[in-house]
């Protein structure tokens, strides 16, 4: 699905990622973890190419991202669900529109949506808040909806960052129980965080591999965890 | 771009429209500046026809007329006059000569004398009309032959003070037709000026967008639909009050000379028309040109 070969990240500052090789397979569950500021999300907006790596390559769906013109990369964010951190919802439209923002910019047709749209927000609990401004949300419930609009056009990839940053343990518990059953489903699921509880959590409900960033560099985590 | 694309932009989309939030200071701004400039337009529209109508009318209207004038003691006044007439008559290329009665030479004088003028007391020369045909007359040989003839004429085909009038007249079309040239670049200026700020102000919705994976063309589309749409409407209402002020001049009239010609007329009224739609074309231009270069500064 997503193949960083040799990748390298640095800013003015000097490199924060050095040969970074990992692939994701389908169907595969990776954590990502490591200390504040080694790279987790950098790392992350390098798979949806946010970011262009500044020494190797990042394959996605087999083609070189470095090829990809504008158009190509805004269908790239198609086949990638994202979660980000910090959510980033259009604060004037209800949540319900937030979430199916993803349909509306690739034209699909919202009538025919309109059901799979209604179960999708079932699905992560915000039935009843589907009507709110995202401002009005709490933690969790922004979290959520990200989600919901993370999967909404039914990638093949999901990436989430700190996806239970801030909220507590129940909310986080049920946010991994969604990403666990999309995993079931055969999507692809990596999960940026630095919550042990989390990643141990989810290590008795799936097959996760852990990646830790240490020193600039990537490393599969052993069974320490 | 094919038709199916451009007409979405008008029709619209109802959800890609909501996407951007409304904004309505700039909204307030691009429909006043393109009113404030279609209006200024009509009326360097209106100069430039009417300018062009003058410049063309005065080039024909002059051209083909000339005046002679008979300078003779009051006694020989009579004979002269007959045979310059005679002459002119005879002249190729002369179409009519016809003497002034002393009623038309003191309706001449009038704006200088005053009405209730007797003519009879002032040594006033006697003037000849003298129209040409298509073809003209060899104005030389006609001097040289009333020179010999008729002592005391002098014929003054116009061109002396026709010429500046005429140049007059077109270099004023001229700048009427930069008027609107500069007009329109204002326009464009402004629009561009208010779209980089509407783009800026929702750098987030654009990042947001960009990320759950709109195309640009998506992106810049819904800004350049409000913009087309608002400068549309602000020409239209710019258009609509310019023409009515261009109405209520006063209509073209001899007492006013060339002044009260300003305005259309006939078929010139269409012209004005085509304001707002130029207007729209610079508004789109101008917002598809800013949308362009913001986006590209996005991943």
């Amino acid at each position: 699905m997503i193949e960083l070969d040799n990748v390298g990240y640095s800013y003015g500052g000097g490199a924060l990622l050095s040969n970074v090789s990992v692939t994701l397979a389908p169907g595969s569950f990776h954590f990502l973890t490591g200390p504040s500021g080694a790279g987790k999300t950098t790392l992350l907006k390098l798979c949806y190419g946010a970011l262009e790596p500044t020494s190797g390559r990042v394959k996605a769906f087999e083609s070189d991202m470095r090829g990809f013109d504008r158009d190509q990369m805004a269908m790239l964010r198609r086949r990638i669900g994202v979660v980000h951190q910090d959510c980033r919802f259009l604060d004037h439209l209800p949540v319900a529109d937030n979430i199916a923002l993803p349909l509306v910019v690739s034209g699909r047709d919202m009538l025919r949506e309109a059901e799979n749209l209604r179960e999708l927000i079932a699905w992560v609990g915000l039935s009843e808040r589907a009507d709110a401004l995202p401002p009005e949300l709490s933690g969790g419930e922004r979290q959520r909806a990200a989600l919901a609009r993370a999967v909404i056009l039914s990638p093949d990839v999901i990436l989430a960052d700190e996806p239970t940053g801030n909220v507590d343990w129940e909310m986080s518990m049920r946010l991994l129980q969604l990403l666990v059953e999309l995993n079931r489903m055969g999507k692809t699921v990596l999960i940026a965080s630095h919550d042990l509880g989390l990643i141990r959590a989810a290590k008795s409900q799936v097959q996760a591999r852990v990646l830790r960033i240490s020193n600039r560099r990537l490393q599969l985590a052993g069974a320490d965890l | 771009m094919n038709r199916g694309t451009i007409r979405s932009y008008f029709i619209g989309d109802a959800q890609a429209d909501r996407v951007v939030p409304p904004s309505g200071f700039t909204a307030r701004l691009t429909l006043f500046a393109a009113g404030a400039m279609a209006f200024l337009a009509v009326f360097a529209l209106a100069l430039s026809l009417a300018a062009g109508r003058l410049a063309d009318r005065w080039a024909s209207e002059l051209a083909r007329s000339a005046t002679l004038r008979i300078t003779a003691p009051a006694d020989q006044m009579a004979a002269q006059t007959e045979v310059a007439l005679t002459i002119l008559r005879q002249t190729p290329g002369v179409a009519r000569a016809r003497a002034l009665s002393p009623q038309e030479q003191a309706g001449l004088l009038a704006p200088w004398f005053g009405p209730g003028l007797d003519l009879a007391t002032l040594p006033v020369p006697q003037l000849i009309e003298v129209t040409e045909d298509e073809t003209g007359y060899d104005a030389a040989g006609l001097r040289l032959r009333l020179a010999a003839e008729v002592p005391g004429a002098v014929l003054d085909d116009h061109t002396r003070w026709r010429r500046p009038l005429v140049e007059a007249a077109t270099s004023l079309r001229r700048i009427g037709w930069i008027s609107i040239a500069l007009i329109g670049g204002t326009m464009a200026a402004m629009i561009s000026l208010a779209a980089h700020a509407a783009l800026a102000a929702n750098a987030q919705v654009i990042e947001v967008l960009r990320l759950v994976g709109a195309r640009d063309v998506y992106i810049a589309s819904a800004f350049v639909r409000r913009f087309t749409i608002r400068a549309l409407i602000g020409a239209v209402l710019g258009t609509g009050l310019g023409m009515g002020g261009v109405l209520l001049l006063p209509a073209a009239s001899d007492e006013g000379g060339f002044l009260t010609g300003l305005g259309f007329q006939g078929l010139g009224w269409l012209w004005p028309l085509l304001i707002p739609i130029l207007g729209a074309l610079v508004a789109f231009a101008a917002t598809w040109a800013a949308a362009r270069s913001r986006l590209k500064e996005l991943t």
